[in-house]
């Protein structure tokens, strides 16, 4: 007799507080082995790309803060960039090191949230609880800067909308003398624990060349051993100045993810202490009045500043034909604007790279094998943010 | 950017008659081909010792209502040996089906999936042609240009049905699109209008 081979078929979300957000898993699963995953995505599809090409190009950065919404002004550095590309902007060396700088606090918000989630994943809550105290003062800084804790629009094509406020400076060095003690708190509980190793050591572990096939970025990419990082390899604003090392891991599996993320916080802190020695003084964003709008004073006694005003947030800029792709290396991997203008004020196409996309595809290459437990893990070592994946 | 020229000649040698045309800008090789000819500049792209672009960063199209032609397919690949970036594209009209590359490049799955879904240009040879981001059940192709923004259907929940229903978009007030752009191109010169206060 021979015994027929019987699967079950296992619908994981869209709503599942491991799924990261709103995630369908179709499951086929013998015993408790998943043999095959096909993720279901889309449900936070909001059309982004569509929104963009009917906006100008002021209008068209705050969409970016809420694709990544862990890590927002990352994503509106590539558009900014792109943008600043066509038109041939000079950004100020104040305003590149200021960008810098919240770009890395954006990949310690990203990387805080995902060790700590993949941790809880797993079953330890305490690192969530101690790492949400300290994005708290992290989007603190993104308040006191852009007015906004998430969605900041802080970035601009040009250099970023404000100066930092008084006293903004002296707090965020002192948060990088804090905060390092505190990467070695979470370490102590999870880096040697017997049960955060035993879910995650040899759980889907990705060879070099898989990496490369399933176009993996970032740490995904990383943690499999490939020296590979956009701000050293193809270095864009001011990162050419500052001295940092790549972490990279060596089985590629879901732990050795997690030294990657744990190191990559301890080198963003060492890129913002040195942003904060070198920050020079200076104007924060590009002086043509063509592109950023005049200081609010201006208003008052200058004909041309009130032009300029009225032409920007009303007509806004136009941008000469051209197409580009401007990749930054975002926390989650490479995120990347392909921007095609057609010379009138308004993107004529936006393709948005999201790092998340490409990660989650291989979820059915990841898990094939592994237990329904190990769903999870692989999930939250993924990095998976659905602001990004559905767009 | 020499050692970009040197590929943009190489790869010109090597696949003459199936470049088009090719330039280098924004530190980027721009190539232009024929959709037969994917496959083969694929591959020589991919597996060549002297280009090596060996991951695929993003498969895309973009929409001109007005070309014959209408949809361009963009292909960006990167090669981490080299440090280098191509963006390949060609034409192709509505009807046109074109090869799939998974097999060369497993990534290109759902990248396909998605040009498939918003554009609806088909793929050939593609193991899984689903839609992959727009509703289950979704209608028309969002990213074209005749797509109109606010879509055709919404979705609320029904007290008297008590489930959801899917209805026909109902404005109170139909989108407008402003066109504040004006053929006034104002100054050429740039006053230097933050020295006065100071």
């Amino acid at each position: 007799m021979t015994k027929e081979k019987k699967t079950l078929n296992l619908n994981f979300g869209p709503q599942h507080p491991a799924a990261h957000g709103v995630l369908r898993l179709i499951l086929e699963l013998d015993g408790e082995v998943v043999e095959k995953a096909d993720p279901h995505i889309g449900l936070l599809h909001r059309g982004t790309e569509k929104l963009i090409e009917h906006k100008t190009y002021t209008q068209a950065v705050p969409y970016f803060d809420r694709l990544d919404y862990v890590a927002p002004m990352n994503q509106e550095h590539a558009f900014a960039l792109a943008v600043e590309k066509i038109l041939n902007l000079e950004v100020p060396i104040r305003g590149q090191f200021i960008r810098v700088m919240f770009c890395e606090i954006g990949r310690i918000l990203s990387h805080i949230l995902n060790v700590t989630t993949q941790a809880m994943d797993v079953g330890a809550l305490t690192p969530t609880l101690w790492g949400f105290e300290e994005r708290e003062k992290l989007m603190g800084f993104y308040e006191r800067v852009s007015g906004s804790r998430l969605h900041a629009n802080y970035f601009r094509p040009g250099g970023v909308h404000q100066d930092l406020p008084r006293g903004l400076v002296d707090d965020i060095a002192k948060f990088c003398i804090d905060f390092p003690k505190i990467i070695n708190d979470l370490e102590t509980l999870l880096t040697d624990n017997r049960i955060f190793k035993q879910r995650n050591v040899d759980i889907g572990i990705v060879s070099k060349q898989d990496a490369l096939d399933y176009s993996f970025s970032g740490v995904m990419l990383r943690g499999s051993g490939v020296a590979w990082d956009l701000r050293k390899a193809q270095p864009y604003d001011c990162y050419e100045q500052l001295e940092f090392k790549i972490p990279i891991g060596k089985n590629g599996d879901c732990y050795d993810r997690y030294l990657c993320r744990i190191e990559e916080m301890r080198e963003s802190i060492n890129i913002i202490n040195q942003c904060l020695v070198k920050l020079p003084k200076g104007p924060v964003k590009t002086n043509d009045a063509k592109i950023t709008p005049p200081p609010k004073k201006e208003l008052k006694d200058s004909m041309e500043a009130l032009i300029h005003h009225f032409k920007l947030f009303t007509e806004g800029y136009r941008v000469d034909k051209d197409e580009i792709y401007v990749p930054v290396e975002a926390p989650k991997g490479e995120f990347g604007v392909y921007l095609i203008s057609d010379g009138s004020n308004k993107p004529y196409k936006c393709k948005i790279k999201a790092p998340g996309f490409t990660h989650l595809q291989a979820m059915d290459y990841l898990i094939k094998g592994h237990m329904l437990a190990d769903v999870p893990a692989i999930l939250g070592s993924m990095d998976i943010v659905f602001g990004e994946v559905d767009r | 950017m020499t050692q970009l020229i040197d590929l943009e000649k190489k790869i010109n040698s090597e696949l003459a008659t199936k470049i088009k045309s090719s330039y280098i800008k924004h530190n980027h090789l721009y190539l232009n081909i024929e959709v037969e000819d994917l496959t083969e500049v694929l591959v020589f792209l991919k597996n060549n010792s002297s280009t090596k672009f060996r991951q695929l960063i993003d498969v895309t199209a973009v929409d001109y209502p007005e070309e014959k032609n209408r949809f361009n397919l963009i292909y960006l690949l990167l090669s981490h040996e080299f440090n280098n970036r191509v963006i390949l594209n060609y034409y192709i009209n509505e009807n046109e089906i074109i090869p799939s590359i998974t097999e060369i490049f497993p990534s290109a799955n759902w990248m396909e999936r998605e040009v498939f879904d918003m554009y609806g240009i088909k793929f050939k040879n593609h193991p899984d042609l689903r839609r992959i981001l727009t509703d289950y059940n979704f209608d028309g192709f969002p990213l074209r240009k005749d797509f109109p923004l606010t879509g055709h259907n919404e979705v609320r929940y029904s007290e008297d049905e008590k489930k959801v229903i899917y209805e026909p978009v109902k404005l109170e007030q139909n989108y407008r699109n402003f066109d504040y752009e004006s053929p006034w191109e104002g100054t050429k010169y740039i006053k230097n209008i933050n020295k006065k206060n100071d």
